[in-house]
């Protein structure tokens, strides 16, 4: 490709220090969460307004040139790698909180905005954006946008989608199209637009201008920590949970060693010896939140815990969930390297999965740590392993397939948040017929004919760059991002 | 002309033999269901059923064509229940019909749309491919999200086999509580108040009085020992933080049978369109500026996120909504144009109507 022409038309929008080509310039966008993937892109463009995204969408089209867009880097599924001979548009200047509204309870931002930053913008209304993934601290919104992004607290209100009223996007062809609207019912006339472009793992376009809803703050939590003293009792209590009828904000379990390097990592204070924690979290109205958790403690008690613990105040329940939060960073302490995966399966087979899972960790020789999100099924099995050690990646990947398919077996996905990305192409056979897929490529193609937007996530296929296994993400090595 | 597919594979011939098809559910819809400009109809009534359903999972699947009102009660056996709250139940509203029409009641206030609790579909596109989005477990993150897109999506992009469903545990226990405030301004003071309170409410509906007056009408659900607690709670911040000016209390009986009404649009006077209008809280006074005059009955639901219109002239509403910039859809009245006033992202839709459905099997979106 000759590729002058297209360099020429980017050098007319963007000065020297928001056009980058240089090879140390472009160390940074080689990887993002997942590390184990990299690519060099040829160039990343820094647009600071939305023309500029437009104008560099429409140029890519022109030009048949692949582009990514980039927020923070913190996917975990590798949406976020660079496609080699491709562009990066990193969108992280586009950072803009149009609006706030707290008379509608709504945001419009752009897509570079940080997700913690629209909580504490809307903070001052006793208002708060709700899905919290663990990389809240510095995802930005277009990447929740674009991986439907999920965390602790889905339980009750559901992922990013969940939360997106309206869109402003340009497509890969360079139409700019809004849909959606400021009122909670979204499109609400005619197909679901939001619905679909919101976990588009970016194939359609560049989502621009992002209307969230926002939630009243709750009045009142009660955080329950509950320690047993085998995996499986702690997997019944959250059936017993959620059979009791009661809607908590969050249920979460962490295994033995899962808790032993949330300790080893943040001196979280957990039950000592516990083979598995149980977190469960009520919100919301105090009166009922009150009543609720009489009735929880109930269920805890007969649930067969050896030990149960309540946070008294606000300092408390934040510790609880700092060493939740913090677990996967500290695996790193016990592992040079680790994979995680972000399976789902129904609720009522979590002890099936659990048992299935720690077969396979003796069969492959790996340990496993489990740290999930109980209440809705997603399991986030962790695979230690040691990069150094020749085709160690290779037999950890295995493992982490095996685990896969396993969901789909019982039911269930090979991603409950984290999206398909580079990292689970493969496996979209394993859920989706030849005939789903091929719709799901004909839709693509509709919206963007050569295929740049992104080209190679999602959709098994097409090349992939080889992998390398190098150790923790600096930010994740600084405990700044975690994997959920 | 109508078709009445038994089974899939006669569904997918159906399909490939016709063209201009309309698929219907129980027609409690006319303005989407009944067949104007040469469309047949494509009956689903006969694809019904519950083929799945484990209460411990809170997830069901069901055919497109099966009565909700089916689907209500054996979720209500397990104490669980379509947070969404479809209206129409008991007129025959079938699953896929609410999915393709897009309608949630009142109670879809507490924890979100239709949109927000389908996680899975099964539908024949307009090639007769049997394709599947989606999966069944709550939370999944592969593949593009067709559950969602086909909501609203008015059968134009193909028919529905089936369908999955997350719901959640019912409150087991509910009170109304109904408060008039002297205008509309009053009316959107107190919604928006309520918007950063911590009062937990189900239902909040916005409804113009005859005398210009406005009553505002909250559901609180949950356990029946927190509830007096909640309601006294809300009845103090509405005389201490709006100008609310009076006030009653519905319980029991009473609550039930009001909310059973308004599923069933009881205040839509027959001879009347019935639209929906998607629109935010401080738009309404630009709406009611021009409506009043066309739509003698109106309501708003979701604090005001949602008009629901009886008009009795379509065309009229059709250009004032262009003028407010506001778009609509039509679930009684006249068939063959159920989308009205403007129609933001139709581009985007029509891509994906090439893809699905090239040939035009089913009516042009």
């Amino acid at each position: 490709m000759n590729d002058q022409p297209f360099f020429s038309a980017l050098q007319k929008i963007y000065p020297k220090d928001r056009l980058l080509t240089q090879g140390v310039q472009l160390l940074a966008y080689e990887s993002d969460a997942l590390t184990s993937f990299q690519a060099k892109p040829t160039a990343v463009v820094i647009p600071e307004t939305q023309e500029e995204a437009i104008e560099t969408v429409r140029l890519c089209h022109q030009f048949g040139v692949p582009f990514v867009a980039r927020g923070s880097g913190t996917s975990l599924s590798g949406g976020s790698l660079p496609i080699k001979d491709g562009i990066v548009i990193a969108l992280n200047r586009l950072n803009h909180i149009k609006k706030l509204d707290p008379d509608q309870r709504i945001a419009v931002v752009e897509p570079g905005v940080v997700n913690l930053h629209i909580s504490q913008a809307a903070d001052r209304y006793n208002l708060y954006y709700a899905p919290d993934p663990s990389s809240q601290p510095v995802c930005t919104i277009g990447g929740n946008v674009a991986f439907n992004s999920g965390g602790a607290h889905c339980l009750k209100y559901g992922m990013t989608s969940n939360h997106i009223l309206g869109l402003k996007v340009v497509l890969a062809d360079g139409e700019v199209v809004e849909f959606g609207s400021e009122s909670l019912e979204g499109v609400g006339v005619g197909p679901d637009l939001i619905g679909l472009f919101v976990g588009s793992e970016g194939l359609f376009g560049i989502a621009l201008e992002i209307t969230v809803r926002l939630l009243p703050k709750p009045e009142l939590y009660r955080t329950v920590l509950a320690a047993y003293n085998d995996l499986e009792t702690a997997g019944n209590a959250v059936a017993m949970v959620v059979a009791s009828g009661l809607l908590p904000g969050a249920m979460e379990i962490m295994d033995r060693l899962a808790i032993k390097a949330a300790e080893s990592g943040v001196d979280a204070g957990y039950p000592e010896n516990a083979a598995a924690l149980l977190i469960v979290e009520l919100e919301g109205e105090a009166e009922q939140v009150e009543t609720e958790f009489e009735e929880i403690m109930e269920v805890i008690k007969e649930s067969g815990a050896y030990e149960v613990r309540v946070a008294k105040d606000a300092e408390q329940r934040l510790k609880i969930w700092k060493g939740r939060k913090g677990a996967f960073s500290s695996v790193g302490r016990l592992s040079p390297d680790y994979i995680v995966q972000d399976g789902v399966v129904p609720r009522s087979h979590l002890g099936k999965a659990l048992a299935e899972i720690d077969r396979l960790s003796q069969e492959y020789g790996l340990d496993v740590a489990n740290v999930f999100h109980a209440g809705d099924g997603n399991l986030h099995p962790l695979i230690l392993f040691n990069g150094r050690e020749p085709g160690a990646l290779e037999h950890a990947e295995e493992l982490a397939g095996k685990i896969l398919k396993m969901c789909v077996d019982l039911g269930g996905s090979i991603t409950g948040e984290h999206g398909v990305g580079m990292e689970k192409r493969r496996y979209m056979p394993a859920m989706f017929s030849e005939v789903d897929l091929e719709t799901m490529k004909a839709i693509r193609r509709q919206i963007d004919p050569k295929e740049i937007s992104n080209r190679g996530k999602m959709f098994p296929g097409g090349e992939a760059p080889a992998l390398k296994m190098t150790g923790m993400h600096p930010l994740e090595a600084q405990g700044i991002i975690s994997r959920e | 002309m109508s078709l009445q597919p038994t089974t899939l594979e006669e569904l997918q011939e159906m399909i490939t033999a016709n063209r201009s098809l309309l698929p219907v559910g129980g027609g409690t819809k006319p303005a989407l269901s009944a067949a104007a400009n040469g469309a047949t109809r494509l009956d689903m009534s006969h694809l019904s059923g519950l083929i799945e359903y484990e209460p411990g999972e809170y997830t069901f699947t069901a055919y497109a064509g099966t009565p909700v009102r089916d689907i209500v009660a054996a979720l209500a056996e397990h104490g669980q229940y379509l947070p969404f709250d479809p209206p129409l139940v008991e007129r025959g509203a079938t699953l896929g019909g609410v999915v393709a029409a897009n309608t949630a009641g009142s109670g879809r206030y507490r924890y979100g749309g239709v949109r927000d609790f389908i996680i899975g579909v099964r539908f024949v596109d307009g090639r007769s491919q049997l394709v599947r989005g989606g999966g069944k477990v709550v939370k999944n993150a592969a593949g593009f999200d067709l559950p969602k897109f086909m909501v609203g999506s008015a059968g134009r992009f193909g028919a529905f086999v089936d369908l999955s469903f997350k719901v959640f545990p019912e409150p087991r226990a509910y009170v109304t509580l109904k408060a008039v405030f002297p205008g509309l301004g009053p009316a959107l003071g107190a919604i928006s108040s309520l918007f950063t309170a911590p009062n937990e409410m189900d239902v909040l509906d916005l409804e113009p009085l005859a005398d210009g007056r406005f009553s505002l009408i909250a559901r609180l659900g949950g356990l029946s020992s927190a509830l007096p607690g909640r309601i006294e709670r809300l009845q103090s911040f509405l005389y201490a933080k709006t100008e609310a000016v009076s006030h009653e209390v519905i319980q029991a009986e009473a609550d039930a049978a009001l909310w059973q009404q308004v599923n069933a649009f009881a205040w839509v006077e027959d001879g009347l369109s019935l639209v929906k209008v998607p629109i935010s809280p401080k738009r309404i006074p630009l709406l009611e500026n021009v409506v009043h005059g066309l739509a003698p009955r109106r309501r708003y639901t979701a604090g005001g996120n949602i008009a629901w219109l009886a008009v009795s002239d379509i065309d009229s509403l059709d250009a004032v909504l262009n003028t407010v910039n506001l778009p609509g859809v039509v679930l009684f009245g006249p068939p063959g144009r159920p989308f009205i006033g403007p129609r933001p992202g139709v581009s985007l839709a029509r891509r994906v109507k090439q893809a699905l459905d090239p040939s035009g099997k089913f009516l042009e979106i």
